[in-house]
């Protein structure tokens, strides 16, 4: 790895001085110029946080400007503070050979995002796994069920408030 | 830009949504050609595949819970058994995550060691798969034909890590122990003889009329079907996308191979037959390779407040011994982050995202296996075609089902 790749840049004037030339980036601030939220370089990996709320047109942006390629979303429970959730989404792109990855932070009151599943189908599984072990509701998404606990299971397991081992 | 795709149709439960004039089937789980615990849930018209519903989670063990639990060094043979074919790829995958949140540099004989092993792995998963394919499309003979081989690779793993399947032998910073003195000799015999054995292989299912005609044309996906639901690895390269990580985004020095990526376009089970058979045929390349090349040095990086000492040393240096009680005991803290490794595993593009609070303890551990995104192509796969070539679809997709559910 060289040394560009090493350096880390915090923050969104830092990301936009440093990676305007990035299509991600580009494409998102084209499509809207409040776009990012927050940004982040660190460790060879480009963080874009969007709001909430545009996530799935965040994607369509971001799949048009050529990260074709859906990997995964997946969550992380920053219980006790607020917001409470972040769900990380992982692109690839096949033409720049790079990944990026969205960052959505969704308050712990009933959470809820839109489905990207009408950008990538290959959301699917992803997000209902996301709303089995966390709880994360997502909107208009077409078969949100429980995919690995059974379907009368109470609690979301991969919740911090949730214990790891005896009973509740 | 507005949204491309309309809302997507709401799934019916196939049980409820079925028709009259169509038979609901389980298929599963306790079905020896579902490699596992997978349940189908199939709507057949006749012997037709109206609809297709893989129901999960009969082996969800919450591995990524356990793994907030766990010291760093404590996940390592979690992942082990999360696919318990290739265990080599996850333990890699885990610890390139953990080193690049930890900033380590790794030796370059450990480097090339990771390199031969995971091919070695990448050999072992396609023998069984492609044993327990034929087996299941009734070509019983090449299943004793591929575990004879893969008895061989698994006692070079037994060798090197004192394990047969369960190695974690990659380590955090490096690996486990040196490996023994005849081991690349072993290694060198072992692939002298093998592209001989995978020639036989092809004998007897490539030119086989029956296995010909249970694997061509049969489980179609095109391209940009398999971009959209999420189909990595061997299945992605048989519908024609030309994409390797191995390649394409190197990791733990695949840069300094050199190999082919085989594609093909046809997309169907007899292309991911050939596909892998081509595959392996190449990690056999990049062996010789990593053999001819190995270079000097040592296997561990130098950081003892994170790499386990010795033995030899711990037992006469008392610095030494401080360092491994405190990291057996108390871990050794990582740098807040979040780092997302993906690596080409021998079933498709695995993935870790470790986050990292700066505790001694993963915050949180998420794995993206490649079969399990692959099972949602299945529906795709098989619809309007026959009942039996369900098998040969699953076979051909070659799952496991302890990665799909973790």
């Amino acid at each position: 790895m060289d040394a560009s790749r090493k350096k880390s840049i915090v923050g969104r004037a830092a990301v936009l001085e440093g990676l305007p030339e990035h299509p991600a980036v580009k494409a998102l601030l084209a499509w809207n110029p409040d776009a990012l939220a927050d940004a982040k370089f660190d460790r060879g990996e480009l963080t874009l946080t969007v709001a909430a709320e545009q996530i799935r047109a965040a994607a369509a942006t971001v799949r048009a400007a050529g990260y074709n390629f859906f990997e995964d979303v997946t969550a992380v429970d920053w219980f006790p503070s607020a917001p409470r959730f972040q769900l990380s989404y992982h692109i690839i792109s096949h033409t720049y050979k790079e990944r990026i990855r969205l960052r959505v932070l969704v308050d712990g009151e009933n959470p809820a995002v839109d489905s990207i599943t009408p950008i990538w189908p290959s959301a699917n599984y992803y997000e209902r796994e996301v709303f089995d072990l966390f709880g994360i509701r997502f909107e208009r998404h077409p078969n949100l069920r429980r995919i690995m606990m059974p379907d009368d299971w109470e609690g979301y397991p991969l919740r911090k408030d949730y214990p790891v081992e005896g009973y509740r | 830009m507005t949204e491309t795709v309309g809302t997507p149709i709401l799934e019916v439960p196939i049980a409820e949504g079925a028709s009259d004039q169509h038979m609901v089937l389980n298929m599963g789980p306790q079905h020896p050609s579902t490699h596992g615990v997978l349940r189908l849930v199939l709507e057949i018209d006749g012997e037709i595949i109206v609809r297709l519903y893989p129901e999960i989670g009969y082996l969800h063990t919450g591995i990524e819970k356990t793994c907030e639990a766990k010291f760093y060094h404590q996940v390592v043979p979690l992942t082990d058994r999360i696919d318990y074919l290739s265990p080599m790829a996850n333990n890699l995958c885990y610890c390139l995550a953990v080193e690049r949140l930890l900033d380590l540099e790794i030796p370059e004989k450990a480097q090339w060691m990771r390199v031969l092993l995971s091919e070695l792995t990448r050999l072992n998963s396609h023998l069984v798969w492609l044993g327990t394919h034929a087996m299941d499309i009734g070509a019983l003979t090449v299943f004793l034909y591929t575990f004879r081989e893969r008895e061989d690779i698994l006692r070079i793993f037994e060798a090197v890590s004192g394990q047969r399947m369960m190695t974690s032998y990659i380590r955090i910073g490096g690996l486990a122990m040196e490996p023994p003195l005849d081991f690349f000799d072993r290694i060198r015999a072992f692939i002298r003889t093998f592209p001989e054995k995978i020639d036989e292989y092809s004998n007897l299912l490539t030119g086989n009329p029956i296995f010909h005609s249970r694997l061509k044309g049969v489980g179609y996906l095109s391209a940009a079907d398999a971009i959209a639901l999420g189909v990595t690895g061997p299945p992605l390269r048989a519908s024609g996308v030309d994409f390797d990580l191995r390649r394409d985004m190197p990791y733990s020095g695949y840069e300094k191979f050199q190999f082919k990526v085989p594609v093909s376009t046809d997309g169907d089970c007899w292309a991911r037959y050939e596909v892998r058979l081509i595959e392996m045929r190449e990690s056999v390349k990049m062996i010789q390779q990593a053999l001819d090349g190995m270079p000097e040095g040592p296997i561990k990086a130098d950081a003892p407040k994170i790499v386990l000492p010795d033995r030899e040393k711990m037992k006469t240096q008392m610095e030494a011994l401080i360092h491994h009680f405190k990291i057996v005991t108390e871990g050794f803290a990582v740098p807040a982050g979040e780092v997302y490794q993906g690596i080409e595993s021998p079933r498709g593009q695995m993935g870790y995202y470790v986050v990292s609070d700066g505790t001694a303890k993963p915050y949180r551990v998420h794995m993206r296996n490649p079969t399990f995104a692959t099972l949602q192509a299945l529906e795709t796969m098989c619809k309007g075609r026959m009942l039996a070539d369900v098998v040969a679809v699953v076979g051909s997709i070659d799952i496991v089902l302890g990665e799909i559910d973790r």
